[in-house]
């Protein structure tokens, strides 16, 4: 067992600084979304915003676009690559924003 | 430059190593950061950078008054974009609090953390940003120059060269042979050149159906094949051969003088060659020793940190980011992860996980969008696709008329990403 927790004390150490954190923010990973959805979520149409809307909103449209519920031309290939509490993450930071 | 900043600047040079083991608070947040280019990358960066702290000192250089963007240059060569569609003004980055320097970067003097201008000023950095695009190499390709390119244009860099092909398309006759020349990876833009071929199949058809595209490609494949090549098929059956690298269509050697591109395949004359050459990176890049052997800039995935210098970091084209494509969007998410590792750094923190995606939109003619998309990660061997996600558009479209929609999207994207570059 102290074998095993050393090995993986050792890893841990051979790995960058930030593959230990917990994977990027909710802030990091909305930021993303402007190049589509515009600065802070607010867009050019025909493009949706995504800016003021409650949280909830945002992520059950991510859960139905990963899901296939819902139709979309390229936002089920991108929701997939979303964990469910990446989506929560992403739905908290845009809702936070003024 | 002043001087006081200079003799401090000096003096942290000779203390060398022992300035980089003091600890990283002595140099604090309110510190200045160069960036070198106003593309995708670099004016991503010095905005992000200003707003998250925004008692930083941001200064962006740029050779250019303003920018002449590649995305929709495509557009302008088949005629259906302006120049002024693709031009972006700095005043945005201005308003942001950026200070814009304009003017050539000529060396990188990393151990004095000081960039060299042409006109002999200096500007001291914290931290530097680099994203400086790409160079073309003409030496890659024999007969091609930057004197042929006068002839047979390249337009991989937006401005002269994409109003010279178009000009060029213009004046030809119908039943011309276009030729286009495209080179192996890794190259900026993967879809491009095979938009390129779309768009101006587009307006062949339209104004010159006689006319004939001719595609020699150093690959075997390339972006979205499937789904351009299927377009080319339903929407201008007959007009584009492609010639994959392992049939001949490697070139070896084009003759602006004869207009002739020479292959396995033999030697073919067009009446427009549009030579798209192999490119490296930015050469104030390699003039900084920032690159590895094969030309372009080797970074830390997790913080875009160059392994080559310390304090410097290489976003966009120049950077070799994994599985990313070299994009605008791909460019402008990187300069986020460096803008929020850099401000960590300056705090004397760690670097927070990065978030990475790309998103490339095609047009294939105004009406008939289609996209490639992945969220990436960064892991011990580089940066990589999620599995199971991203991809390429629907290869059959349904009632959401996906072609449509995803051409609408695609100047709706570029409305929006220019507003998150440059304000
Ligand atoms: C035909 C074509 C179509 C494209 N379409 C798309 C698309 O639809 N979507 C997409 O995402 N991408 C597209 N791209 C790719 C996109 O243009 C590039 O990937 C993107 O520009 C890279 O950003 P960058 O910051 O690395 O370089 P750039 O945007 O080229 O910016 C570099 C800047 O640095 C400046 N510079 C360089 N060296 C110096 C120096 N020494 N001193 C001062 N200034 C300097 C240059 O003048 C330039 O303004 C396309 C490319 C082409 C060729």
């Amino acid at each position: 067992m102290r074998g095993i927790l050393v090995t993986l004390g050792a890893i841990a150490l051979a790995c960058p600084a930030a593959a230990q954190a917990s994977g990027p923010t909710g802030q990091a990973m909305a930021q993303n979304c402007y190049v589509c959805h515009g600065p802070a979520g607010r867009s050019a149409p025909p493009i949706p915003s995504i800016a003021r809307m409650p949280a909830d909103f945002l992520r059950g449209r991510m859960m139905e676009f990963k899901s296939g519920q819902l139709p979309s031309t390229v936002m089920a290939r991108i929701a997939k690559g979303y964990s469910d509490e990446q989506i929560v993450a992403i739905s908290d930071y845009l809702a936070s924003l003024k | 430059m002043k001087t006081t900043r200079r003799a401090a600047l000096k003096a942290g040079a000779a203390l060398g190593l022992t300035s980089l083991a003091l600890p990283s608070v002595a140099r604090a947040a309110s510190g200045s950061v160069v960036v070198i280019g106003a593309g995708f990358g670099g004016a991503t960066a010095a905005r992000y950078l200003k707003a998250a702290s925004p008692s930083l000192e941001v200064t962006l250089v740029e050779r250019e008054t303003s920018i002449l963007t590649c995305p929709f240059s495509n557009g302008v060569i088949a005629g259906y974009n302006t120049m002024a569609d693709i031009t972006r003004s700095l005043d945005g980055v201005r308003a942001a609090g950026v200070k814009v320097v304009k003017g050539e970067a000529t060396a990188i003097d990393t151990a004095a953390r000081s960039v060299r201008m042409a006109d002999g000023t200096q500007l001291a950095y914290d931290r530097l940003v680099v994203s400086p695009g790409i160079d073309l190499n003409y030496e890659g390709l024999p007969g091609y120059s930057a004197a042929a390119a006068e002839i047979l244009p390249h337009a991989w860099k937006a401005g002269p060269q994409t109003l010279l092909l178009r000009n060029q398309l213009e004046a030809m006759p119908d039943g011309g042979t276009f030729i286009v020349v495209a080179p192996a990876n890794p190259f900026r833009c993967p879809p491009g050149p095979y938009e390129r071929i779309s768009l101006v199949a587009s307006y062949f058809k339209a104004k010159k159906p006689k006319s004939k595209i001719l595609v020699f490609d150093a690959k075997d494949a390339f972006s979205k094949q499937g789904l351009f090549q299927s377009a080319w098929e339903s929407e201008f059956p007959g007009m584009v051969a492609w010639i994959a690298g392992k049939d001949g269509g490697k070139v070896e050697k084009v003759d602006a003088q004869a207009k002739t591109v020479t292959s396995g395949f033999g030697t073919e004359k067009g009446d427009v060659i549009n030579v798209i050459p192999p490119q490296r990176a930015g050469a104030i890049a390699v003039a900084a020793g920032l690159t590895g052997d094969n030309g372009w800039c080797p970074v830390d995935p997790m913080t875009f940190a160059s392994t080559k210098a310390q304090h410097v970091y290489v976003v966009g084209d120049s950077s070799i980011a994994g599985a990313m494509p070299k994009s605008g969007s791909s460019a402008n998410a990187q300069a986020k992860v460096a803008a929020a590792a850099i401000i960590a750094s300056l705090d004397g923190k760690p670097a927070p996980a990065p978030a990475l995606f790309n998103i490339c939109y095609s047009l294939v003619n105004p009406n008939y969008g289609i996209s490639v998309a992945d969220v990436y990660q960064a892991t011990d061997k580089g940066i990589v696709p999620t599995p199971n996600a991203g991809g390429v558009s629907v290869a059959k479209p349904t009632s959401l008329n996906e072609r449509a929609l995803e051409a609408l999207y695609a100047v709706s994207w570029y409305r929006n990403i220019s507003a998150d570059t440059w304000g």
